[in-house]
């Protein structure tokens, strides 16, 4: 009687609760989903579109769905588009066990999750892109540089004071006698899985913890909740170094280092490098890719990538041309445009082409 | 029982009876209520034993990838497929140890207080105060010990460090060198505030039930104050401090939110206790949004260990104070 989904079958409502009281707050505007489509928005040139889109997932990208359910919702009235942050793993259930319609994730699902996607096929749908900065509390020193096995070494505690000779021959001056405090996440992230990935990458000699939403850090490192607790702990100490998405690195006012990409030229971490090492990345049949350590000359190396997932097939017609509405806005000139007044990279044209094509690719079924 | 609790036998009609009553309405109302009781108090099983079933079936997988070492190993690797726990049995085990060490003395001294020493002006407003630092939600708990407690404690934490370096056991508790603002010791320390309200109230009701005639024959004995509470006050209640010492280890090892904000979340198993280390609870907390798969079944398991170990420090609670009670028996 009692299966082992028991458990999720107990907690789906609980969730759905928690979506709908997460909507309450971020759609003031918006009118009951039972709108028809034909009273809605008679003013508007788009395409009439009407109901309630629900989704869940990376915080990674929420500041940026904020911005665009917003925009979206102003364009179109009588839609409620929900978007709750709480982690790519989180999106994924949520979308196999159809809790909601669409999952924002910075991974693609792994081979032995795909069977338990309770609505068949899904399609993968890159959204936008951003840097994840190396960031730094050393007051006097402005612009480092730093290359991959630098920051492996760093990381991995085998460098723990400033002044380390193979800091300084990144081409860095005036290095202080400090000792170094490396800040990493408490919780796992999709972020420390990128960041570790790229140390995977460009150094496997130094770079010893291999790649994971959490790995097994060093005893004498501290952690902080959040890409911005992990930015707080740095700001709050001087000698501290971690990892943190560039959004919030830019938030918190820190100073980020200049990183050595895979043609050996520092790049600052910024939305022009992001872009282009998605650019040079190799996109594979469902448009997944992977820009980290891209082999550009432009390529900044740590940059995450993020999509948004959702079914090939909805039972619903109403719900396939919101989303292929919401999908396309977000891909169009507009969404992508609203991406760096949030300090998120757009897509490169051809990658944003290839989904755009895709987004016709969700039928009704 | 039945003789207790069965109907009053039936009187000559009405005299003390309220009206409006009907002569068997009592003994319907007493049964519905019996059933109504009883429903309640099976429904308290019925959920435990359904959680009990439900996640250990989710946990399952994990169970059988890892086997006996998803306990005895410390290698928490979500990466590789590696999931065991002992680092986090450890943490959880460490920072409630600390909690009590820290927390039971405080408590039992503000029972003493409450119960034996202060007027009735002062008793007043130090109950008051102590609930409300039962009100106060443990992320609260939490935030405040991250954001103005840690940072405090670090500096101190190396002056502790400095002052104990050549001394053996010490410096293994509290020296090492290394030392972080969030740490198994501040995440105890923050444990023991919050379980200080729980075992304060609990502790002063047992030393209130202290038979008067008890404490007065001591003082006429000559005992002083002092002499009087340790000689009938404190083995009277033993038994009950027990019990509320355990309720208070309950309630540190489940703690999570606080834990999580301030253990600094490192999986390893260390005896210095200024460095960062990672708990149960704590880990469910910070890594289950992110986790799919095997590494979600192992994070269920994480719960099903932490109930399991919470059930045994229970019964080892229930053991002791039968015994206590049983010795207690004898000298009364």
């Amino acid at each position: 009687m009692l299966r082992s989904s028991t458990l999720l079958r107990i907690a789906a409502p609980v969730l759905v609760v928690t979506t709908l009281g997460a909507a309450c707050s971020s759609s003031k505007s918006s009118t009951p989903a039972t709108t028809p489509a034909s009273s809605a928005a008679p003013t508007r040139t788009s395409a009439p579109v009407s109901g309630t889109l629900n989704g869940s997932g990376s915080t990674f990208q929420q500041a940026y769905d904020q911005v665009a359910i917003q925009n979206f919702d102003q364009a179109h009235s009588g839609v409620t588009i929900n978007y709750q942050g709480k982690g790519s793993g989180g999106g994924q259930t949520d979308l196999s066990n159809q809790v909601v319609d669409f999952a924002g994730s910075d991974v693609a699902e792994t081979a032995a999750q795909l069977p338990a996607n309770k609505g068949g096929a899904i399609l993968y749908f890159p959204t936008i892109l951003g840097p994840i900065t190396v960031s730094y509390n050393v007051s006097s020193v402005k612009g480092l540089k730093l290359s991959a096995p630098t920051i492996a070494k760093i990381f991995s505690r085998k460098i723990t004071n400033w002044n380390d000779p193979a800091i300084a021959a990144d081409g860095n001056a005036g290095l202080p006698s400090l000792p170094i405090t490396v800040v990493h996440r408490s919780d796992a992230s999709g972020t420390t899985a990128n960041f570790t990935a790229y140390l995977k990458a460009a150094d496997p000699t130094d770079w010893t913890l291999g790649s994971s939403k959490t790995v097994n850090w060093a005893a004498d490192t501290e952690a902080g909740n959040g890409n911005t607790g992990v930015a707080n702990d740095i700001k709050a100490k001087s000698g501290a170094i971690g990892y943190v998405d560039f959004s919030d690195a830019k938030a918190t006012g820190l100073s980020w280092a200049m990183v050595k990409n895979a043609a050996g030229d520092f790049v600052n971490a910024g939305l022009a490098g992001a872009s282009a090492a998605a650019a040079d990345a190799t996109v594979t049949a469902n448009l997944t890719y992977n820009p980290i350590n891209a082999s550009g000359a432009q390529d900044y190396p740590i940059t995450s990538p993020t999509y948004i997932i959702t079914y090939a097939k909805y039972a619903d017609a109403g719900k396939v041309a919101l989303l292929q509405a919401f999908l396309k806005y977000i891909l169009g000139p507009q969404g992508q445009g609203a991406a760096q007044g949030v300090d998120f990279a757009g897509l490169p044209p051809t990658l944003d082409q290839k989904a755009l094509t895709q987004v016709d690719q969700i039928t009704v079924g | 029982m039945a003789t207790v609790t069965a109907p009053p036998p039936p009187a000559p009609a009405g005299a003390s009876r309220p009206p409006g009553l009907g002569s068997r309405r009592p003994a319907r109302a007493d049964q519905a209520f019996r059933l109504l009781s009883l429903a309640s108090g099976l429904l308290v099983l019925v959920v435990l034993a359904l959680i009990a079933i439900a996640s250990t079936g989710r946990a399952l997988p994990a169970f059988r990838h890892e086997g006996l070492s998803f306990i005895f190993s410390r290698d928490w690797n979500p990466g590789a497929d590696k999931f065991g726990a002992l680092a986090f049995i450890y943490g959880t085990m460490v920072t409630s140890v600390i909690a009590i060490v820290l927390g039971v003395p405080v408590s039992i001294g503000i029972a003493l207080v409450l119960t034996e020493l202060a007027p009735r002006r002062i008793r007043t407003p130090i109950v008051y105060v102590l609930d409300l630092l039962a009100a106060v939600p443990s992320v609260v708990f939490g935030l405040w010990g991250l954001a103005v407690l840690a940072p405090k404690l670090d500096h101190r934490y190396g002056q502790v460090n400095d002052v104990v370096r050549h001394i053996p056991v010490l410096n293994t508790l509290f020296g090492g060198g290394e030392h972080n603002g969030t740490s198994i010791f501040t995440a105890g320390l923050i444990l023991a505030l919050m379980i200080i309200p729980i075992v304060t109230s609990l502790t002063r009701e047992v030393f209130a039930t202290v038979p008067i005639a008890q404490k007065e024959a001591a003082l006429a004995l000559g005992a002083t104050r002092w002499e009087m509470i340790r000689g009938s006050v404190l083995p009277f209640g033993r038994s009950g401090v027990v019990g509320a010492v355990m309720l208070g280890l309950g309630r540190a090892m489940g703690e999570t939110i606080a834990v999580a904000l301030l253990i600094g979340s490192n999986a390893q198993i260390t005896g210095h206790l200024f460095r960062s280390g990672d708990s149960m609870a704590a880990v469910i907390a910070n890594q289950f949004n992110e986790s799919t798969g095997l590494f979600q079944a192992a994070l269920v398991g994480l719960g099903v260990l932490l109930f399991g170990i919470t059930i045994v420090v229970n019964l080892a609670a229930r053991a002791v104070l039968n015994r206590s009670e049983r010795r207690l028996g004898g000298a009364l």
